[in-house]
């Protein structure tokens, strides 16, 4: 594999970039893997970024039906924190967060992880009395995070409305400095090329249609590129995950729904950190290109179609001007959508299944780019060992029998 | 023949209006230029060559096409600070007199750039995706690169000051939506409206027209313009027709639903102007259903790609034809036209005949035999086949071009190339449908190889007519936007009224060439910068990288090269970069992808989405029928939900306002004590009637309700499906079968639609109807020792305390007016619940305080509320429950009725093992060790304080409070299996370092017995 440096572009520059290598190879399927992973996304590469890195396992295919990382990895906020309330989703996030912190030279792939820091904003007494017991957790959990008032977040952030003349006046609120947000589509490829690069086959344009499976046991995979055997299946399909788990047998506890984002034109820097309101209904940062880039919530419906219905847009950039009133004559340049896959509690999947050697790893819904590296390294961890690893055991599909719910809904609403 | 101070202004022709001159300024120079023109027309006539920098190598850039497509001329408009608006294309803002516009990038300024030297230096230092290959080391840089990085994003700005216009929106139903007012639009909404059928005709243009207002021909033997304004008077005489002009359809979502941005004022001023001294709407977002939508949204021009094809003088070849034939003005003085087809010979036409000189055309086709090229030869002009402008020179404006023969199968220059002196080069590579719109819908478009450019797909309700649908010839384009609207008409069930086609004298076409990236003598990578996406600074070099890197589909190469990110959306750009791509993967340009348009189709400002929806109206304030009370008696006030409750009533003690702490301890002591009264009108009610009602209750509820008499009141839980507590309030028996629940105040809403989605998608059976009437009824709560002896001066009721119970309701007057009053109980004293009709609420509550004020009424707000509720153990949903927390975690077994017959919602979840797990987080009391402090709420509990990081987190604080009664703090919390550690001692370290203890009591911690509320 070719490694970037500074130094490196200016060879290359030299040499009219005539030497660029693949970043990965564009290979034709074997007959058997080790193991599969179904779906190329950021969730999917960095599994098998980190099965062959950090377990040796390079007979490995991932199998993906459109162009690598296109799905809700090529269209989230890119919205990275770990100031999540219950301890089990505080360690997989601050797990992932560790990840994030030496991703780039990991992968040797600029990601741009950016810890401009993220404020949620508190606008009623019981959202800062939700916000004071989310900080006090992480601070306790070892994450780190401070709990501002109305002048705190005003200095942060002058241009937003702090004041009293607001229909929602922000009180407050919770701050994560090292969180921030990332460039997704530079996880996907660095992944991918970090995996191809071990050896890992990247099937592109290559859709999972079935499982074959023999007394109760995965043996692989039907694709409309013909049968493709494997040991170990791992499905890392997002919004798309009810349907494979259908294919395989099972039913799974998701909704899928549209969630949609929207960004500005490129405007000088005014933003520098990523500011999220769930009471208002809106959340905001600046990319380095200088597009405002705006989420709300998921539209209420279910559906596959990647658009959503255009109220909901409005009523994200109510919110946004309600909060910036300034941004009233700044464009809306484009919109977009993308299917998530939400789990009653809110939280991601991580699970064997009924069937043997099939694993799923979904339900990471509004919120799952941020525990991309940390969800790829315990999935990967768990496919080798054949056991959930511990940061992931507490998102099994048993939870859905035991009632042992991890419910972030009270303490995180819009949990992107 | 030129202008005085116009230098390119010619001195006859175009739609503008030479009597009304405009003054406008651009980068702090001042301008002249006609009422009719666009900003781009104006700065054209001009002679202003360089509007803008480009984003990546801060290239000089100038004009380059005359409409949406346009990727350089995007300036920042506004004479003041709270005016600005960043980002608009000036060749779609109309001039005004007073218009102000800077360029977005270029420091210094454009013309002397620092970044421009930067640019050329470095550029070649930054092929695509640079970015993600270096800035990596060491590790602890990157957010100082970042930092640096991010000085040079954006285009334009935002302003700082507030937005001083407003925006609104109106929601329109027609049978048929015409998009474009061209020649396709207009015969498809005649057609249609002479059909009968209701028809919204949009153009983006300032004015309707579209290809007609530039054509070179003639309809009827009239220029076609004319006939433009001839539709144009029938369409605005009909009232069927509703015309829209300077409204672009923006978004085209499911079910015909088209969003419409009408710009009502910004051809007037950078601020809404008063219309007969009243304020007006800047723009208007107008929601569209349509029965069916016709899309006569023309094509845009695709230029060629070629060496230094983005130095200011190089332009569409429409666009030079539209600038003199349309606004008087020829934006250079000698040309060179470089073409693949026959329709844009009209440039070199128009040029010629404003008398500028058209040094050649150039074109690639070995045999052109067009009427078009026919006319140029008849001109004179020097037609050079086979061809193609290979290199533009020139850095600041085009000096020059390079021409040669090129083999475009084998991708390379033949012969050697000849250099033509010219100031402007205009280009054609052919022209694509608009097809965006359709594209909105998740349409997937189709390329025809014969007109070589995508057409929409197929969207129900939608027909593509015209250059949308690649149809070019205007006696066709006529023909079939007739059709089509005469279609559309019957479809929506009218009249099938096609117009009287006009007689047109078909211009005889030859066939075109596909040709996209022209070629140069070196190869693409070492070729001088060839442009494919000017305003995103994307090179054929960039797309050929990144095909080499192995990003092989559309979306990839679209993404890592950025070519389509712009604000234009790649409208000039994308099929070109999408041919390029095709050529380097050695495949045919559908096999590469179709690409994606999203809404917007150019951009809107957030004001215009937002409408009315801001400020006071963004979301409404409820106010309860007391709310002016409240304010005259200087209440502080907390949002629940959408309402304004008091919080407390601070009064002025010896001159000083009293603070929070204070005026809520004697507010709590006058209730103790005396007697208080709280507004309680913002509780949800909800009144619920059929023979079902009482069953109904018992399946919402976890307890039961078969055996309430009418009179009763009884407290009941809401769990949701997973056994969590979601609401919890009052219901009482109004009649066997009528009853009126109460909610929680933030909860009423959700309780509502709760209700009616298990009624109509499970017990549909069960005939039962609710209704809201939360805002119909105000609720004085009356509490304290002294509140039976206030109630009875003012009411008929007899309030004997074993006639009128605990848990019971009576119907009767209190000061005069029809109530009902409720004898329950959320402070743990004496207290009844008056309710009243909203309007008759005052009264009451005045007459209250006339009798009131002998035994010491007080009014009380939320605070204190929830302080009495607190020492009586009494939760607040949402508060002292997160969704995570059962009614058996809150000890209220006895609210839970296990044998009822039917199952409840919640029932099975809570038979779940973890929901049986002995060591669930229980609600407790918490006394903190020493009386003074008030511990946080949200503050986390532990049993070993001396553990390290992480530490085993075994609750929290939900409430805490000061008791004046009890002269203590005290708590609720929940803590895990902490029904049994009755008398444990706990641990709260706090961010400051500081540790509190505390000792686990029982949730009450006054009156246990609850003796109070039932004297
Ligand atoms: C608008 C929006 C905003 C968001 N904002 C944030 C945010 O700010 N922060 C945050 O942390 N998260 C955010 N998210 C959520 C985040 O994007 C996702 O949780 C995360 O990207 C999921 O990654 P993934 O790799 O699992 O899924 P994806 O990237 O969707 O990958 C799944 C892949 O599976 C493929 N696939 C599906 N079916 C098959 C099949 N049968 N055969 C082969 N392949 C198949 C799909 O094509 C797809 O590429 C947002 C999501 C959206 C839509």
């Amino acid at each position: 594999m070719q490694r970037y440096s500074g130094f490196g572009l200016v060879k290359h520059a030299l040499s009219h970039h005539e030497n660029w290598q693949r970043q990965w190879r564009n290979p034709t399927p074997k007959k058997e893997y080790d193991v599969i992973i179904v779906g190329g996304g950021g969730h999917g590469l960095a599994t098998a970024y980190y099965l062959a890195k950090e377990h040796g396992i390079t007979n490995v295919a991932v199998i993906e039906k459109g162009w690598l990382g296109g799905g809700n990895t090529a269209r989230n906020t890119t919205i990275v924190r770990s100031n999540y309330l219950w301890d089990e989703s505080a360690a997989l996030y601050e797990h992932a967060m560790k990840l994030w912190e030496g991703l780039s030279q990991d992968i040797n792939y600029n990601v741009m992880f950016s810890q401009r820091g993220v404020l949620n904003l508190g606008h009623t007494l019981q959202d800062m009395r939700d916000i004071q017991r989310r900080v006090n957790a992480n601070r306790l959990n070892g994450i780190d995070g401070e709990v501002l008032d109305a002048r705190g977040v005003q200095e942060l952030v002058p241009i937003m409305d702090c004041s009293k003349r607001a229909r929602y006046p922000v009180m407050g609120a919770s701050w994560q400095p090292r969180a921030g947000v990332a460039r997704h589509d530079a996880v996907a490829w660095g992944y991918a090329r970090g995996a191809d690069g071990h050896g890992v086959d990247l099937l592109q344009q290559t859709e999972v249609t079935g499982f074959k499976i023999v007394d109760g046991r995965v043996v692989g995979v039907h694709t409309n590129r013909g049968d493709i055997g494997a040991k170990t299946v791992g499905c890392v399909t997002a919004g798309n995950s009810s349907v494979l788990a259908n294919m395989a047998g099972f039913n799974l506890p998701l909704e899928s729904h549209p969630l949609q984002a929207l960004v500005s034109e490129p405007l000088k820097p005014i933003l520098d950190t990523v500011v999220m309101s769930n009471h208002v209904h809106g959340y905001i940062s600046q990319s380095d290109k200088g597009d405002l880039v705006i989420g709300a919530g998921i539209d209420g419906y279910n559906g596959y179609g990647q658009r959503g219905s255009y109220p909901t847009v409005e009523h994200t950039l109510q919110a946004i001007v309600e909060m910036f009133p300034i941004f009233s004559r700044v464009r809306m340049n484009r919109q977009w959508g993308g299917i998530v896959d939400t789990c009653p509690d809110a939280c991601p999947i991580l699970s064997k299944t009924p069937v043997k050697g099939l694993y799923f790893n979904c339900g990471w819904g509004t919120g799952g780019f941020k525990a991309t590296p940390g969800s790829g390294h315990a999935f990967a961890w768990s496919l080798a060992k054949g056991q959930m690893h511990p940061l992931a055991a507490p998102f099994s599909i048993d939870r859905f029998h035991s009632g042992a719910l991890i419910d972030e809904h009270g303490a995180a609403g819009v949990a992107h | 023949m030129k202008h005085d101070k116009q230098p390119n202004r010619l001195l006859e022709g175009g739609r503008i209006d030479r009597d009304r001159p405009l003054t406008f300024s651009f980068n702090g120079q001042s301008y002249t230029g006609f009422a009719g023109d666009t900003l781009a027309s104006a700065l054209l006539a001009n002679g202003v060559d360089i509007v803008n920098r480009s984003f990546k190598y801060s290239r000089p850039r100038g004009i380059v096409a005359a409409g949406a497509e346009e990727p350089n001329a995007v300036v920042q408009l506004g004479s003041s600070e709270a005016a600005q608006v960043p980002n608009v294309r000036a060749t779609q803002q109309a001039l005004y007199d007073g218009l102000s516009a800077r360029s977005t990038n270029g420091w210094p300024n454009v013309q002397r750039d620092l970044m421009g030297t930067i640019g050329k230096l470095s550029g070649g230092f930054m092929p695509p995706g640079f970015y993600y290959k270096t800035f990596m080391a060491p590790a602890s840089m990157w957010m100082t690169y970042e930092k640096y990085i991010r000085k040079s994003a954006g285009l334009g700005r935002s302003p700082t000051e507030s937005d001083p216009d407003i925006y609104d929106h109106l929601h329109q139903h027609c049978d048929v939506l015409v998009i474009g007012a061209g020649p396709a639009g207009l015969a498809a909404a005649l057609s249609a409206a002479r059909g009968g059928a209701r028809v919204i005709l949009c153009d983006e243009q300032e004015t309707m027209g579209g290809s007609l207002l530039d054509s070179r021909e003639m309809l009827d033997g009239q220029p076609a313009a004319q006939w433009a304004d001839s539709a144009l008077d029938e369409l605005a005489s009909l009232d069927n027709v509703t015309l829209l002009p300077r409204t672009t359809a923006n978004g085209y979502h499911d079910h015909n639903f088209v969003t419409l941005h009408e710009r009502r004022t910004e051809h007037l001023a950078d601020v809404a102007p008063l219309a007969n001294g009243r304020r007006q709407v800047r723009s208007r977002l107008h929601r569209v259903r349509a029965g069916q939508v016709v899309l006569a949204t023309g094509a845009h021009e695709r230029p060629l790609v070629y060496a230094g094809n983005d130095v200011p003088g190089n332009l569409l070849a429409g666009a030079v034809s539209t600038y003199i034939r349309r606004y008087g003005v020829a934006p250079g003085n000698k040309l060179v036209l470089s073409t693949s087809n026959d329709h844009a010979y009209r440039a070199a036409l128009d040029w010629s005949e404003a008398g500028r000189e058209v040094v050649a055309i150039v074109d690639a086709r070995a045999n052109p035999d067009g009427e078009l090229v026919t006319q140029a030869q008849a001109l004179g002009i020097r037609v050079i086949t086979g061809s193609a402008v290979v290199e533009a020179k020139g850095a600041n404006r085009v000096t020059g071009a390079r021409v040669a023969k090129i083999d475009i199968d084998g991708f390379k220059v033949v012969g050697k190339a000849e250099e033509l002196t010219c100031d402007t080069i205009a280009s054609s590579g052919g022209y694509s449908p608009v097809i965006h719109l359709a594209s909105h819908t998740g349409a997937r478009p189709t390329w025809r190889d014969d007109i070589l450019g995508f057409v929409p797909g197929k969207v129900t309700g939608m027909t593509a007519t015209g250059g949308a649908n690649g149809v070019y010839a205007l006696a066709e384009v006529i023909a079939d936007g007739s059709q089509v609207g005469a279609q559309a008409a019957s479809a929506s069930g009218h009249q099938t009224a096609p117009i009287d086609l006009p007689s047109v004298a078909a211009i005889r076409e030859g066939a075109a060439v596909a040709l996209y990236q022209v070629p140069h003598e070196k190869t693409t990578l070492r070729a001088p910068k060839q442009f494919v996406d000017l305003q995103n600074d994307v090179t054929a070099a960039g797309i050929e990288v990144a095909t080499r890197e192995g990003f092989e589909s559309i979306e990839h190469v679209k993404r890592y090269t950025a070519m389509g990110f712009g604000t234009d959306q790649g409208k000039l750009g994308n099929i070109n970069g999408m041919a390029i791509a095709a050529r380097c993967l050695k495949r045919s340009i559908p096999e590469v992808g179709t690409t994606v348009f999203r809404p917007n189709y150019t951009p809107v400002t957030f004001g215009a989405i937002v409408g009315r929806h801001c400020r006071e109206l963004f979301d409404p304030e409820r106010y309860t029928s007391l709310h002016e009370w409240h304010i005259k008696h200087g209440a502080e006030f907390e949002d629940v939900g959408q309402w304004k409750r008091p919080w407390y009533f601070p009064q002025t003690v010896n001159g000083k306002p009293e603070t929070m702490h204070e005026a809520v301890a004697r507010e709590c002591r006058a209730v103790r004590e005396k007697v208080g009264i709280l507004d309680a009108t913002t509780l949800g009610k909800i009144d619920i009637q059929g023979k079902d009602a009482r069953e109904f209750l018992g399946r919402v509820y976890t307890n039961k309700w078969e055996k309430l008499a009418v009179g009763r009141v009884r407290y009941g839980l809401m769990c949701k499906d997973d056994g969590m507590l979601m609401d919890d309030g009052t219901t009482s028996c109004l009649g066997e079968n009528h009853f009126l629940m109460t909610t929680t105040t933030g909860g009423a809403a959700g309780v509502m639609e709760w209700l009616e989605l298990w009624h109509q998608t499970e017990w549909p059976e069960l005939e039962v109807y609710f209704t809201s009437v939360t805002d119909h009824w105000a609720t004085m709560t009356v509490t304290g020792p002294e509140a039976r002896n206030l109630l009875a001066e003012i009411t008929d009721i007899d309030l004997d305390r074993d006639t009128f119970k605990f848990m019971d309701w009576r119907e009767g007057k209190v000061a005069g007016v029809p109530a009902r009053v409720f004898r329950i109980s959320f402070t743990g004293e004496l207290a009844y619940e008056i309710n009243v009709q909203a309007n008759y609420a005052m009264p009451v509550w005045e007459a209250l305080f006339e009798h009131g004020d002998k035994y010491g009424l007080t009014p009380y707000g939320t605070e204190t509320m929830h302080v009495l509720r607190a020492e009586k153990g009494m939760i607040i949903v949402g508060q002292d429950t997160d969704g995570s927390v059962t009614p058996e975690d809150l000890g209220m077994h006895w609210a839970i009725g296990y044998d009822k017959p039917f199952s409840w919602i919640g029932k099975r979840a809570l038979t779940r093992p973890d929901t049986r797990r002995e060591n669930r987080k229980q609600l407790v009391g918490l006394r903190p060790k020493d009386p003074k402090v008030v511990l946080q709420e949200g503050a986390q509990i532990v049993f070993d304080p001396d553990q390290a990081i992480p530490m085993a987190m075994m609750g929290h604080v939900t409430s805490s409070y000061y008791s004046p009664i009890l002269d203590s703090g005290f708590a609720l919390a929940v803590v895990k299996g902490g029904h049994k550690r009755m008398g444990d001692t706990v641990y709260l370290p706090m961010a400051d370092g500081q540790t509190h203890a505390a000792e686990i009591v029982g949730p009450i911690f006054y009156d246990p017995k609850g003796a109070r509320q039932n004297v």
